[in-house]
């Protein structure tokens, strides 16, 4: 066996006050696989685009109650999306420096925020569905992801019951409420499917055990919504042509104008540290 | 009989100290309604620094003093989510937007504990939202200069709160037990804020040019308006002798702003910018910096509501409410509804 080099003293004490940021390998694993850093953006997008939209009401919403509650909702999504755009690689860099080509969220999230009703329809329809695909990925075979899953969806089922006791009060409430949300409701109707969509590459992360696939819990879903616009005596509108795209870049006009004002700082000074 | 009948002195002067600017008439009993024993009994309590609670009496002149102040404050709070608002969508960095998303967060439940101080004394949330909405009620005329780059994020970080830290950390000992206990958990997330402002202008300062000289920008613009933030000299603030004396106020306006100064120069000093004021030297007598006149004339002007975006602030605040009026109509129908269900 050839001799090793000898490790000295000085690098001795060198090594006890050098940076360490957790496991061999964990910073990069998933970033060398293409599908998961796909999946991871997806994520990722779903939370960030949605926690801007919600952080533009802040000092504006209809009762002091409700600006803290929104900006709470913001503030997790924003935590979950530097968590998950972490996993597929540079958090800030993904999030200030891609063009709407290269962004992955569905296109819910991107709507723009309407009057209260609609931001609650689409608060309702989003954080269902996340709070359902967070519990089922929370036993991801990928530990990094199943970890920020499991923290978040503590956080999503306050958003969901949050959103869901908004729709009830609207739809129960007076008659401009109820035909304001029924209205945030058709506004958003189109967006469903498009959630529940299985793609190649979701399929492929699906057969190892690392995405869950959302087709897996469609009818509880349509259930728990049925179930609340019951209770809302709100009608569940009808069915809408799919708009499907946003997973591959195909976004609505509106992504395009929430990323001029989100990304306009780090893209005028792409030399500054902030 | 409890009622006090007021009246207002000839010309107008003002009360006012961190937050609360209004352009206040002085007031002053012209019958002493008051039972000179209760009266006395209550100086006593004040005078021995006891807590005064809700239910205890106090006189006409205490009880609309606070709520003025109280209020003012909570506006203050309210208002003064717009211009950090402005910066939420457009934080330069995920940790950046968090943190000051979590600021403004904190921000408007400083003024909801605050409204809820302020309700103890008999006014109504609707009321105060009311009288601000209607220009009665006054907010910090601070949050009447507008947010231009991101460097006022931490501009207003480290100077506004800065400021507001000095005023607000004295009134936790202040007379009316509610109001103590508000400023008790308002100051504990105050001396994060301006952390996180502080900490965006050592990054600032230590950054490019461009960042450098929006750093310099900001203190240049923020520095006088955060000075004028304690209020006018005190040879100019009638009512100060009397909120000393009921433990509202506890240390005078310009007490206040030389300590703001000789904490707040070294900061500057550290981070390589220029205090704005050729006439700033230290003072080795006093152990404090001597400082040039403020400009007291565009201090009352912005407390006129002339401030460079007072019309917008007022528009925002008024728009929220108007706009948001469907729905708390309808989260009261709700309720109502609800109500009738269970009694059935």
């Amino acid at each position: 066996m050839p001799s090793l080099p000898t490790i000295e003293k000085d690098v001795e004490q060198r090594a006890k006050s050098a940076p360490d940021h957790g496991a061999f390998d964990s910073a990069t694993a998933g970033q060398h696989d293409p599908a998961v850093v796909d999946y991871c953006q997806r994520l990722g997008d779903d939370a960030l685009i949605l926690g801007q939209r919600l952080s533009e009401w802040c000092g504006h919403a209809p009762a002091l109650e409700v600006d803290l509650s929104l900006a709470n909702i913001a503030l997790d999504l924003i935590g979950q999306a530097t968590n998950f755009l972490g996993l597929a690689g540079n958090a800030n860099e993904l999030a200030f420096h891609r063009d709407v080509l290269d962004w992955k969220n569905c296109w819910l999230v991107e709507q723009p925020n309407g009057d209260f009703a609609q931001t609650m329809a689409r608060q309702f329809l989003f954080s269902t569905w996340q709070h359902m695909l967070y519990d089922r990925l929370a036993g991801s075979s990928d530990q990094r992801i199943a970890a920020v899953a499991a923290k978040a969806v503590k956080e999503v089922a306050y958003h969901r019951e949050l959103a869901a006791d908004w729709v009830i009060r609207l739809g129960d409430g007076t008659d401009e409420s109820a035909r304001r949300m029924a209205e945030g409701l058709d506004w958003c109707w189109r967006f469903l499917p498009e959630l529940f969509e299985l793609d190649e590459t979701l399929q492929a992360l699906v057969d190892r055990g690392i995405a869950v696939n959302p087709q897996s819990f469609e009818d509880d879903y349509r259930q728990a919504i049925g179930a609340v616009l019951a209770e809302a005596k709100l009608a569940t509108p009808p069915e809408q042509r799919p708009i499907l795209g946003g997973r591959r870049g195909h976004h609505s006009e509106h992504l395009g104008h929430l990323l001029a004002v989100m990304q306009y700082l780090p893209r005028t000074y792409p030399d500054a540290v902030w | 009989m409890r009622l006090v009948r007021i009246e207002a002195e000839g010309h107008k002067r003002y009360i006012a100290s961190m937050y609360t600017t209004e352009l206040s008439k002085n007031v002053k009993p012209i019958e002493a309604a008051e039972d000179p024993a209760l009266v006395e009994a209550f100086e006593a309590r004040v005078a021995a620094d006891e807590f005064i609670e809700p239910k205890d009496w106090m006189p006409e002149a205490y009880r609309k003093t606070l709520v003025r102040q109280i209020s003012q404050h909570a506006h203050s709070e309210i208002v003064g989510m717009l211009p950090e608002g402005n910066w939420i969508t457009r934080a330069p960095s995920l940790r950046r937007k968090a943190i000051l998303l979590a600021k403004v967060q904190d921000e408007g439940g400083h003024g909801l504990y605050l409204y809820c101080a302020a309700e103890t004394l008999g006014t109504s949330r609707e009321e105060m939202v009311e009288a601000l909405h209607s220009g009665k009620a006054k907010y910090s005329t601070i949050f009447n200069y507008p947010t231009l780059t991101w460097a006022d994020i931490g501009a207003i970080g480290w100077l506004v709160d800065g400021a507001a830290i000095m005023n607000q950390v004295p009134l936790q000992r202040t007379s009316y037990g509610p109001y103590a206990r508000a400023m008790v958990r308002v100051c504990k997330e105050e001396s994060f804020h301006q952390r996180q402002g502080y900490e965006i202008m050592i990054a600032l300062a230590n950054g490019t040019d461009a960042q450098k000289r929006m750093a310099q920008d900001a203190l240049n613009r923020w520095w006088w308006p955060s000075l004028m933030m304690f209020g006018p000299p005190d040879d100019n603030s009638p009512n100060t002798a009397r909120s000393m004396r009921w433990r509202i106020k506890r240390e005078t306006n310009d007490e206040l702003r030389q300590k703001f100064v000789d904490i707040t120069v070294p900061q500057a000093e550290y981070l390589g910018l220029t205090v704005p004021d050729p006439a700033l030297s230290w003072n080795e007598v006093k152990g404090g910096y001597d400082f040039g006149e403020i400009d007291w004339e565009e201090f009352y002007a912005v407390v006129r509501g002339e401030g460079p975006v007072a019309k917008e602030r007022m528009k925002a605040r008024r728009e929220a409410w108007d706009n948001g009026a469907w729905v708390r109509d309808a989260a009261a129908a709700h309720e109502a509804k609800r109500a009738a269900k269970a009694a059935a």
